[in-house]
């Protein structure tokens, strides 16, 4: 039991972790709440099941996917937010209809019937008397190696500083000669390859269907606010006491799949009402 | 004979000198007339949903659009509203005629609620805790099926009125006096805080604003809207279940209310009564594409008029004097009050 909630805790933190940090970086550096986050990570799932149907190996087909997502997003981003993103409420709502748009597109092509994509690291390892499955071995190592690539992007290059900078002025970091519509646009491109990672990983563990994205959506917001908006070990942070929460429910609590949301964002809110800013967000008064 | 001219006069000087007046005008008087000219069921049917509709985006308007509480979580509100009725209904066996208000006061409580805990909180952090509570809620119903219904819902709601037209004329009744309220209410002096508390809060609170008080009332009030939309809705569809209180419930008041023009108040309502009808009829030209190409319908619009679709409108065929502020007629010249010359 406990073995069972570490390791399914881990892989669901691993996988919150990926989307919470792109959904993070994006609203960080391009001010973009963006509600579509999650559903470029449900068109991933099905662009796995297609590929894998279509009889590509697993690499190649993460790899297809996620470049293609990254088009489709960045197309959506070019197109339709981008041209509003000034307008607050615009935004949250085209980034809805994106998402809605993308659930239906995934819906007419596919049907809403649940698929499976066979695992492509089949059997499991004995770690210390534990069963732990390969594929979840798989899902750990990739989110591990997305985590640590980024960290070094952000703290080791020139893209890195510069996103960095706009992330914590815009105006100031365009003054400075950085091309803030650039990198907005990388950010951007950036936060889809992770979403479409996170859709890899989550493929062969769990059943796809076209309305995935809401239940990871609502633990992202939950978990990139935990954390504290802005702050990307926050979200991270975040992301791993919410997994964890939902987890020990699910596997201790009678009936808790019901209440796994319920109670994940019980510990939101209940953090909220000791830190208002979220575990390590600026506080209001430095706050632009 | 005298009120009469007066009221003409009325007409003349303040309703026929603006376009959107008069459109508001027409758009009130169509409604009511209806009935009288068709009473296919099915049109009924739409145009009390949407009424009901109205009702809900319009309260999210005075929340978000006025004060600046954004609230992702509003279904909360409604779904309030729509499980009181129905569980006073169904275990007590009272009449709507007293649910109904039940249901709205509840609403309101729960407004209260969500309000208290989340004053320290502000813009996004609101906007993410409030989605919180109807997840919550949901967990609550599911947690006690016996009580409230659980995952299929409680049944066979009383009916509002014997015939359809009585539900109408009492729905498009309630919508019209609801949206005139909250109008004026927007347009008083405490719509005036809401918008001081949504530009500046600090601003507000040195100017000796109890912002705290200011931002409860209009938790309280669209909370109350909510709930009576809520309510209603149980009523109408017979039916209240976990789907008034789920994700897309939240969103649904945001899309309309953006769509139309934020802080408008006739903005949900337009937004509503393009969308909802537009939806309904999607569903039976082309059910499979009817979410599709609805969302392409939201992006293109909002790309193209990010304001809202009123506020486009209105940006095209009326003009602010410069110098009094008081709208006018694009094809005026001179201003209708201060006379002064509108330039391009």
């Amino acid at each position: 039991m406990v073995a069972d909630i570490l390791v399914n805790g881990l892989v669901h933190s691993g996988v919150y972790a990926m989307l919470s940090l792109g959904f993070g970086l994006v609203f960080g550096v391009g001010r973009v709440l963006n509600l579509a986050h999650t559903a470029f990570y449900m068109i991933a799932a099905y662009g796995i099941f297609y590929l894998v149907r279509m009889g590509l190996a697993m690499p190649v087909a993460t790899a297809l996917t996620a470049v293609g997502v990254m088009a489709v997003g960045l197309a959506i981003y070019k197109v339709f937010i981008e041209p509003v993103r000034e307008v607050e409420s615009t935004v949250l709502i085209t980034t809805l209809a994106a998402a809605i748009l993308l659930q239906e597109v995934a819906m007419v092509l596919f049907g809403s019937e649940l698929r499976h994509v066979p695992p492509a690291f089949p059997g499991y390892t004995l770690i210390a008397g534990v069963r732990v499955g390969n594929q979840e071995m798989a899902t750990l190592v990739l989110a591990g190696v997305c985590l640590a690539g980024v960290w070094l992007l952000l703290s080791h290059t020139r893209l890195g500083l510069a996103i960095r900078a706009a992330a914590q002025d815009r105006e100031v970091a365009n003054l400075m000669g950085i091309n803030v519509n650039r990198v907005t646009a990388i950010v951007m491109g950036l936060g889809f390859l992770l979403a479409a990672l996170a859709g890899a990983a989550i493929a062969p563990l769990s059943p796809v269907e076209p309305q995935m994205w809401m239940h990871p959506l609502v633990i992202v917001l939950a978990a990139v606010v935990l954390g504290g908006l802005g702050s990307l070990k926050g979200s991270l942070i975040g992301a791993v006491i919410l997994a964890f929460a939902e987890v020990v429910v699910v596997f201790l609590v009678p009936g808790g799949s019901y209440l796994r949301t319920a109670v994940a964002l019980l510990i939101m809110v209940c953090v909220f009402l000791v830190r208002p800013e979220g575990l390590f967000g600026a506080s209001i008064a430095e706050e632009r | 004979m005298h009120y009469l001219r007066s009221f003409l006069h009325y007409l003349r000087a303040e309703v026929f000198v603006l376009p959107t007046r008069i459109i508001a005008v027409a758009f009130v008087i169509a409604l009511l007339i209806l009935p009288l000219f068709t009473q296919d069921p099915y049109l009924l049917r739409m145009l009390i949903l949407a009424s009901v509709f109205a009702i809900y985006a319009t309260s999210w308007d005075i929340l978000a659009g006025y004060a600046g509480q954004i609230s992702l979580g509003h279904a909360l509100f409604f779904g309030t509203g729509a499980y009181t009725t129905a569980l006073l209904g169904l275990h007590l066996g009272l009449p709507p005629s007293l649910t109904v208000p039940l249901g709205a006061v509840a609403a309101t409580l729960a407004g209260l609620a969500v309000g208290i805990p989340c004053l320290r909180l502000r813009k996004h952090y609101l906007a993410l805790a409030t989605l919180a509570f109807p997840l919550m809620l949901t967990g609550l119903v599911f947690m006690f099926p016996g009580f409230s219904g659980g995952e299929g819902g409680i049944w066979r709601i009383a009916r509002l009125a014997a015939t359809r037209v009585g539900e109408y004329y009492l729905i498009v009744g309630t919508m019209l006096a609801v949206v005139l309220i909250l109008w004026r209410i927007a347009g008083s002096r405490v719509g005036l805080i809401f918008h001081a508390i949504r530009e500046d809060e600090v601003a507000a609170r040195a100017l000796g604003i109890n912002t705290i008080r200011y931002k409860l009332l209009a938790f309280a009030i669209s909370g109350f809207t909510a709930g009576v939309a809520g309510a209603l809705y149980a009523h109408v569809t017979r039916i209240a279940g976990p789907s008034n209180l789920n994700l897309f419930m939240s969103f649904q008041p945001i899309i309309w209310t953006i769509f139309g023009g934020v802080a408008t108040v006739y903005g949900p309502v337009t937004g509503v009564f393009i969308l909802y009808p537009a939806l309904d009829l999607l569903h039976v030209v082309l059910p499979q594409y009817r979410m599709l190409i609805f969302a392409l319908l939201v992006l293109f619009i909002l790309r193209f008029m990010p304001q809202g679709v009123t506020t486009w409108v209105r940006d095209r065929i009326e003009r602010v004097c410069p110098s009094c502020r008081v709208r006018n007629v694009a094809t005026r010249r001179t201003c209708r009050a201060c006379g002064a010359e509108l330039r391009d």
